[in-house]
């Protein structure tokens, strides 16, 4: 955040550093003195939270990648060896693998919280949109991860995913060849998603970097919605933002090793356990939880689009499942000019409010969706489920905006703060025990 | 200094525009092979040659799986009733028509009586099932797709029929799998 810096070297050390290299002087503007919202909640410590999966993450894939060997002959193979006879080796995979779920899960909340508390609105357009890249880079290291075992639903995937890409009229069989570097999947595409599966979470530290950039440039967002106005809004991030994102970091860490020791494979499946094998599609090619929702937009689209009254193809059925799948990730760049109110947090708009519980429950009913066959009842289901989705985000969100009434905002965070104090009977804010440091 | 400026090209315009078209002329030549390496390599273009199989063992009603270029092909021997069944079958049940007789084949001389098409679902590349149910020749597990006897798509998400790949007869017992060419 602009403003001076209050940071101070006392050690001769540290005055020689200041000088030359200031690092130490960014850390301390960044994370110690940086000023945060006094009210934010337990929904704010999910970015900390983040930013831990993704160091996770890189530690455990580096050792991993150790004990594994990415040629399609010994791969799942590898794994194997890796789970049963390296030290601790079953540890470091499951933690992996349950990592990548548990990045997932607590980037949906970061999401959420973002739709709820109107994150993306101005000025943090662009903040809004690194969060976008990030979350779609984070899908495609996720999905070539997926890929490396090579089992049977890594190998389906793998197939599944890059025929996407044939959908493109004309060019798109050429494409998918250049992709998979071969005919078919095969020990090509295994050594070159394996090549980009170690390179995209450095690419995504890149982005983070940027992204905790432009935070610090805008400031951060808190549940009233009203932007920071004096020194009583704010507190210094060392120690009351340290501690409360340390405190969550750490629940979420015991739920994570729940899993990682008792139910490591309850988020995978069980076909992943069979080597890959190219004749053989599994019974239900099913894409890992966290894309469930995609996969169900993906297969509504089961009709060809058509020039009215005619039979012209415009569209065919598998182009137009892929840009609508697309599609539902593209519409979220565009968020912060198709949301029009300018309230940002939905506890002031009682219309949207109701509108963004049931678009969270229909993004899980998509999800649970995406889990079901594609036959019978689930079909229109999906259909249903995907229209309201975008009906959400390209017709909900900016019609509200003209003529939704906001309730009263407070004047500014220490007045929510102090009403919500005097409401909930508490005795005293303390008012001069938290002097920020900076700001201004 | 000012007797310099005039309207001609100086020596620092030319370093310019020569410095930039060296510099666009790398980027080209650094990107060219850069891309062209992520094709299929030689070995792979070498090992998509022609296969050849002995069709000789399969009966009526059943259908083996080739592998050409990675990718697995279904060979499937029609039985008379599912023949008759594909030949009936009305223009409206399907989603990319095609006469049966364009996609039944047979070696010269001989009574067409074989499907020839590629296993991957034309929608995301599943192999279908094979199911036997008077028209109804493939299922695919992934999305649901149906095919005929012949790999005509009737229902679900994929756009086109199975395509035929190239293939020829060298005998009655011998198919050629990667080419049209005896």
């Amino acid at each position: 955040m602009s403003g001076h810096s209050t940071y101070n070297p006392t050690s001769g050390f540290g005055k020689f550093m200041d000088k030359r290299l200031p690092l130490a002087r960014l850390v301390h503007d960044s994370f110690v003195s940086y000023p945060v919202p006094r009210n934010l909640n337990a929904f704010y410590t999910f970015g900390a939270i983040l930013m831990i999966m993704l160091v996770s993450q890189i530690i455990t894939g580096v050792v991993i990648a150790m004990h594994y060997t990415a040629d399609a002959g010994i791969a799942f193979e590898s794994v194997q060896l890796l789970r049963r006879d390296v030290s601790y080796g079953g540890l470091l995979q499951n933690w992996h693998a349950v990592g990548a779920s548990m990045f997932f899960v607590a980037v949906y909340v970061h999401i959420f919280r973002g739709l709820y508390y109107g994150s993306y609105k101005e000025p943090r357009e662009v903040l809004w949109i690194l969060g976008v890249i990030i979350y779609l880079l984070m899908m495609a290291t996720a999905f070539m991860g997926y890929v490396l075992p090579w089992g049977q639903m890594s190998y389906w995937g793998a197939q599944v995913i890059t025929s996407f890409f044939s959908a493109i009229p004309l060019v798109g069989e050429t494409i998918r060849e250049y992709l998979l570097g071969g005919y078919s999947v095969g020990n090509a595409t295994l050594n070159r998603f394996f090549s980009l599966h170690y390179l995209l979470p450095f690419m995504i530290a890149g982005i983070v970097i940027l992204h905790v950039w432009t935070l610090h440039v805008t400031g951060q967002t808190n549940p009233t919605g009203v932007e920071v106005k004096s020194k009583q809004d704010v507190l210094p991030f060392t120690p009351y933002a340290t501690i409360k994102d340390a405190f969550f970091v750490v629940l979420f860490m015991m739920v994570m090793c729940y899993f990682v020791f008792f139910l490591p494979d309850y988020l995978g499946h069980a076909d992943n356990y069979i080597p890959a094998d190219p004749l053989k599609t599994p019974a239900h090619i099913v894409p890992e939880w966290y894309f469930l929702p995609f996969y169900a937009i993906l297969r509504a689209i089961d009709f060809n689009i058509v020039v009215p009254f005619t039979e012209i193809v415009l569209i065919d059925s598998k182009l137009g499942g892929v840009l609508a799948m697309f599609g539902a990730i593209v519409v979220l760049f565009f968020v912060p000019w198709l949301d029009t109110s300018d309230v940002r947090s939905t506890n002031y708009r009682p219309m949207y409010k109701i509108f963004f519980w049931l678009f969270v429950i229909n993004s899980i009913f998509l999800g649970y969706l995406g889990s079901r066959p594609a036959e019978g009842i689930w079909i229109p289901l999906m259909k249903a489920s995907t229209f309201w989705y975008f009906f959400h985000f390209l017709v909900i969100m900016p019609a509200l905006g003209f003529f939704e009434k906001p309730l009263a905002r407070p004047a500014s965070i220490t007045d929510a703060v102090l009403a919500k104090a005097s409401n909930s009977g508490a005795s005293q804010i303390e008012g001069t025990a938290a002097e920020p440091n900076t700001k201004g | 200094m000012s007797e310099h400026t005039h309207d001609d090209a100086t020596r620092r315009d030319f370093l310019y525009i020569a410095t930039g078209a060296a510099g666009a002329v790398a980027v080209a030549g650094i990107a060219w092979p850069l891309v062209s390496q992520m094709g299929p390599n030689a070995r792979e273009q070498a090992a998509g040659a022609p296969v050849e199989i002995d069709v000789s063992e399969i009966e009526a009603g059943q259908l083996i799986t080739v592998i050409w270029r990675g990718a697995p092909y279904f060979v499937r021997k029609l039985t008379e009733v599912e023949i008759k069944a594909a030949d009936d079958a009305q223009q409206s049940e399907f989603r990319d028509f095609q006469p049966a007789n364009e996609r039944i084949a047979a070696a010269e001389g001989a009574t067409p009586q074989w499907a020839i098409v590629a296993a991957n679902c034309t929608h995301l590349g599943c192999v279908p099932t094979k199911v036997d149910t008077g028209l109804n020749g493939w299922v695919c597990p992934c999305h649901g797709s149906i095919f005929d006897v012949t790999g005509r798509v009737i229902k679900g998400p994929a756009p086109i029929n199975l395509p035929l790949p190239p293939f020829v007869f060298a005998s009655e017992d011998t198919l050629i799998i990667g080419t049209d060419q005896a």
